[in-house]
């Protein structure tokens, strides 16, 4: 990503001890901004691009159904569960770290928020022990991760094996129904605030935190720092490994918010929960820009990711392509966003 | 030798890396049976310029040519084929095959092409290991389980498995004990008698002397001496080839002799780790630029880094205002006011993705901070204030630092802790892969901050700046400090004569060396 001479290269590559002429010049400073914000931008313009193309597709086959309210309603909705698992695994793959359990800790918050005992608590006690669950896996992860040296793929993977055990033991492969009206309502129609279902409210509110904290906060600031540069990080005084664990215990988090969205929203909790969910959620990631190295990313990108992937499925759907047919074009798009990213990325 | 043409003749290899010219026309020319040694300072290109003999590097420009023909090594199977085999200073082998099969990795003798004849391949791996000198390492035992020298045998023999005619060895004593060392001079020894070229790379001269025939000497790039005679070079010559003296070195000049610094602000009490450096003791003052002088392997770096945290040592302690430092935490050292300009500064100190000012403030973030919130004018402001300070261009600390040069590069990590306001300043190479132009400015620059009381310890391979820039040297050699001097007491052959004097086994070697000869 070498950058076309910004004004500022201009004076050679080492203007050396001469005295430039008191370079005193706040407007060189827009210059080489500017370059990056449009370059920024022009990622998420061509991600808004292939959005518009799909909403275009949909609206062309299936004029009336996919562009009725209801549908665009459930199109957010359905975005909005990934989703929230997504912006916590783009916080974990910038930092150079990948979950492969978000899937697996979805189900077993789901379940564990929607025993019976659980549910004696009220909302608030689903919505503790759901979060409190996500966080739980979170936490062992992020201790196997930070602490006990252990690769991000295999603790992860060695979660996502035990959390769906754990998952399954506890509901006995049975669906557990959600009978605390307060949940229920949230996935129906008559809490919409404004036309906008409240999942996808707390989905878009998020968002902006993970995006206030990815780019206004000594924690976004450190979560890049470790995934651009773990050893300079580590040399410049940064705790690595607690960012690290902080990261993991994030991504969980996310995952327990998710589970009571999808309580909401489907009524029940089951071991089958979030199946594959750290797929979408990587894939999403990937899609918006987000380095599987680590160090660059951004959450907006993310989001669009997620929203272009359900905007697909829906198309699909509507036109009664089977599953297996999703699935291929899925794999496609992201060859094809990877190598359009290669590209642009090795031009510029 | 010089009636025959030579067995290999390089000219003009030239090859650049982005931001780098890593070789610059270099010549180089090899008879059969001889003993080649390439010497240079780490980054002066000996190991491009083995990688492109071995054909892993393409060369920019340049000829090759072999045993009379012009030849391009397209690939490393391609020199494998001509006969140029490469011995890594990395050994490349598989740990978790058996010694037959690294030795026959790729060309396993087969039946009906691919059926591989395990049993041939182990015979033929023992006659070859027992011409080395080594029949006690078993053909089947997998290659993990083998010592480091006996891992090299096996990479030895990976190298004659094939009709080879010249074998690169790359530092090939680096990892080795003295008796180790004798045996693989045998080898070396019995290659170039069945008329074998090698071209063999090592920072020890003495070793250069024991078994080398001619030597050409690498400094930035370039050739600068080509086939002298390894015997009879005079040491002195042979590093001031090295070191380079067209380098005009401006030094800012030092406080005046008898100066009184203050306490000292760090104390390194029999600091050690075990196989890198001694147990070492040293004190700093604020105003005082301490220099470590030494060759490539002296553990100068290592010193720094275990003073610094990010190595654990295996004794001793280092005490900031008389506090001890918790061993191998860096995040203790840079809290009681160490900082470190390391000397990979791409690798180990930037985030080479970001701006200029995420680098300076990324070890002062939660200064700019309220409840993790980032002021980010106020931390732009900081930086551009610091790298001002530092005169770092472009003044603009909103670029990538991708796209400074290398002398600017390091004014940010430099500003970085500035900005810390660090109380100890930890430089390893300063000027590495910084232009002769802005070298002198980082000199000012350094000792302007050790007068405005900043203590600074100076690690450096280049004896001049060492010597230029310190107020007292520390001379190292082998992990142990031989002599400890007022800088302005020393100069640059006194120093190298104390940085080279003496081998491990200077006695012996002599001896052997003369029985060899005779």
């Amino acid at each position: 990503m070498t950058q076309p001479a910004t004004p500022a290269q201009q004076g050679g590559p080492d203007a050396g001890p001469s005295p430039a002429p008191a370079a005193d010049a706040p407007a060189d400073g827009a210059g080489p901004l500017r370059l990056l914000w449009a370059r920024a931008d022009a990622r998420t313009l061509s991600l808004l691009g292939v959005l518009a193309v799909l909403v275009l597709i949909g609206g062309i086959t299936k004029p009336d159904e996919f562009l009725d309210t209801r549908n665009l309603q459930l199109v957010l909705t359905l975005s909005s569960i990934i989703g929230v698992v997504t912006v916590g695994m783009t916080f974990v793959i910038m930092s150079g770290g990948i979950d492969l359990s978000v899937g697996a800790i979805v189900a077993l918050s789901s379940v564990w928020a929607s025993t019976v005992a659980t549910q004696e608590f009220g909302f608030a006690g689903v919505l503790f022990t759901a979060v409190l669950v996500g966080v739980g896996c979170g936490l062992v992860n992020g201790v196997l991760i930070a602490y006990g040296g252990m690769v991000p793929f295999i603790a992860t993977l060695a979660m996502l094996a035990s959390a769906r055990g754990l998952a399954l033991h506890i509901t006995g492969g049975k669906t557990q129904t959600v009978s605390i009206d307060g949940i229920l309502r949230l996935g129906n129609r008559d809490a919409y605030v404004l036309g906008v279902p409240p999942l996808v409210l707390v989905f878009a509110a998020v968002t902006v935190i993970g995006w206030l904290v990815l780019n206004r906060t000594t924690f976004g600031r450190r979560t890049v720092a470790v995934g651009g540069n773990a050893e300079a990080a580590r040399l410049a005084g940064i705790d690595v490994r607690r960012q690290r664990l902080y990261l993991y215990l994030l991504s969980g988090l996310c995952c327990g918010i998710a589970a009571f969205l999808l309580l909401a929203l489907v009524g029940s909790g089951q071991n089958t929960n979030g199946n594959l969910y750290e797929l979408d959620a990587i894939a999403a990631a990937i899609i918006g820009g987000t380095l599987l190295s680590g160090g660059r990313g951004t959450i907006v990108g993310s989001v669009l990711g997620v929203l272009i992937f359900t905007t697909i499925s829906n198309i699909f759907a509507l036109n009664n392509l089977q599953s297996d047919v999703q699935q291929i074009a899925k794999g496609a798009i992201i060859v094809a966003a990877v190598l359009v990213q290669r590209r642009t990325a090795s031009t510029t | 030798m010089a009636p025959e043409p030579s067995l290999l003749s390089m000219s003009g290899i030239t090859k650049s890396f982005p931001g780098v010219r890593a070789l610059d026309g270099v010549d180089l020319e090899v008879q059969a049976g001889e003993v080649h040694c390439l010497l240079g300072q780490n980054g002066a290109g000996k190991s491009t310029l083995i990688k492109v003999l071995a054909g892993a590097h393409q060369p920019d420009d340049g000829q090759i040519t072999w045993r009379g023909e012009h030849i391009t090594l397209k690939s490393p199977i391609a020199a494998m084929r001509l006969g140029i085999a490469t011995i890594y200073q990395e050994l490349d082998l598989v740990a978790h095959l058996s010694v037959a099969e690294n030795v026959f990795l790729g060309h396993e003798p087969t039946t009906a092409g691919f059926v591989v004849r395990g049993r041939d391949a182990r015979s033929a791996t023992a006659t070859l290991l027992k011409r080395l000198g080594h029949p006690e390492i078993d053909p089947a035992r997998l290659v993990g389980e083998l010592s480091a020298a006996q891992q090299q045998v096996v990479s030895m023999a990976r190298a004659l498995s094939h009709d080879v005619r010249l074998i690169v060895m790359d530092e090939p004593s680096a990892a080795l004990d003295p008796d180790e060392v004798d045996n693989l001079f045998r080898i070396v020894g019995d290659l170039t008698a069945a008329g074998v070229a090698v071209v063999y790379i090592s920072h020890r001269l003495e070793e250069i002397r024991r078994i080398g025939d001619r030597v050409t000497v690498l400094k930035d790039g370039r050739a600068v001496a080509g086939g002298l005679p390894a015997e009879s070079t005079p040491t002195r010559e042979i590093v001031a080839l090295m070191t380079g003296r067209n380098v005009e070195y401006v030094f800012p000049p030092r406080p005046p002799a008898g100066t009184e610094y203050p306490p000292p602000v760090l104390t390194v009490e029999g600091l050690a780790r075990d196989g890198e450096f001694a147990p070492l003791d040293l004190e700093l003052r604020p105003g005082e630029i301490v220099g470590l002088a030494g060759l490539v392997g002296s553990g100068r770096s290592e010193i720094l880094e275990t003073v610094y945290g990010a190595r654990r040592p295996s004794a001793g302690r280092v005490l900031v205002d008389g506090t001890p430092l918790r061993p191998g935490s860096v995040r203790s050292a840079v809290r009681a006011g160490l900082g470190l300009a390391p000397e990979e500064r791409k690798a180990q100190a930037l985030l080479m993705l970001e701006s200029v000012t995420r680098n300076v403030t990324v070890s002062t973030l939660s200064r700019f901070a309220r409840a993790g919130w980032l002021d980010r004018r106020a931390e732009r402001a900081a930086a551009r204030r610091a790298t001002r300070e530092l005169s770092l261009r472009p003044d603009n600390p909103d670029v990538p630092v991708r796209t400074l040069s290398g002398g600017n590069q390091q004014k940010a990590v430099l500003a970085r802790w500035l900005l810390r306001g660090c109380r100890v300043l930890l430089l390893d190479e300063p000027t590495r892969g910084v232009d002769i132009g802005a070298r002198a400015e980082l000199y000012a620059v350094v000792r302007r901050l050790a007068d405005e009381g900043l203590a600074v310890l100076l690690v450096s391979s280049e004896v001049p700046e060492v010597l230029g820039l310190a107020d007292r040297v520390l001379v190292l050699r082998e992990g142990l400090v031989v002599h400890t001097a007022p800088a302005r007491e020393l100069d640059e052959h006194r120093v190298l004569d104390l940085v080279m004097e003496g081998s491990p086994v200077p006695t012996q070697s002599v001896t052997e060396e003369g029985s060899a000869t005779s």
